[in-house]
């Protein structure tokens, strides 16, 4: 896998380490976009990062311990939409809440014209991204190659820092 | 005023980064070498990410300008 010929493209190589819906969005859009611009990229998804490779995507969001998320309605006038809600600590933990914020974010996103993480994926997918899913967590967690997008490869750490050793780009998210 | 002709057309108003920069590397590769491209889009983060994937990809931005609130680049495929 080495880049030793000098006109290969440009090489990205990113750590997807948080399966969350608002951290799905990082490695996704930088993966997508760099593919976009003729490099090659290569996500390693590696703990909670790995279930961003399941077929059917389950990727939540909860404001709690999350105190820096906004939270915004994805309806109703300017005004309105713009309010940073206060919500208690208590009440983030209530039965539900995970699922409601979850379903107000992705409303928010698409509202603004942001593409879901499905769709994200699939450009990637498309656009060439090497999705590498982190054999040693599909052990401990449980997970078969099967559950998973049949585009993604499996390998481990060895396989992951021989590519970013000629990457030109290498991020940990 | 440019008085530029494009082979090919996409619109990507009311979409977010990165979707424009995908589109229109997709687009690209469906117009021959020296052909146009014009891309329009909503995106206020459009102008510096279409500039660098120009420049990035080795294709040739022509033109980029604002019309009523749109962002308006023009693009000739270079390789």
């Amino acid at each position: 896998m080495s880049k030793s010929d000098p006109n290969a493209p440009r090489r990205l190589a990113i750590i997807a380490s948080k399966g969350t819906l608002d951290w799905a969005y990082p490695p996704m859009i930088l993966a997508s976009a760099g593919a976009a611009m003729g490099w090659d990229v290569a996500i390693f998804h590696t703990f909670y990062g790995l279930p961003l490779l399941l077929k059917e995507l389950q990727a939540e969001v909860s404001p709690l311990g999350n105190p820096a998320m906004p939270m915004k309605m994805p309806f109703g006038p300017d005004g309105f939409q713009k309010i940073d809600w206060p919500i208690p600590i208590a009440m983030m933990a209530a039965p539900g809440f995970n699922a409601l914020a979850t379903n107000l974010m992705k409303q928010l996103f698409k509202n603004k014209g942001v593409a879901s993480i499905p769709e994200l994926r699939a450009m990637c997918v498309e656009a060439g991204v090497n999705m590498i899913a982190c054999q040693m967590t599909m052990s401990v967690f449980g997970f078969q190659k099967e559950d998973f997008i049949p585009e993604c490869t499996v390998g481990g750490a060895g396989m992951f820092l021989d590519y970013a050793a000629d990457a030109d780009v290498q991020l940990f998210i | 005023m440019t008085t530029l002709q494009e082979d090919k057309l996409i619109d990507c108003s009311g979409m977010l980064c990165p979707v424009p920069v995908i589109k229109t590397s997709k687009a690209i590769k469906e117009i021959q070498i020296g052909q146009v491209l014009k891309m329009i889009s909503t995106d206020p983060g459009a102008p510096p990410d279409m500039e660098a994937w120009a420049r990035q990809t080795g294709n040739e931005l022509l033109d980029s300008h604002q019309e009523s609130g749109k962002f308006i680049f023009y693009f000739r495929r270079v390789k």
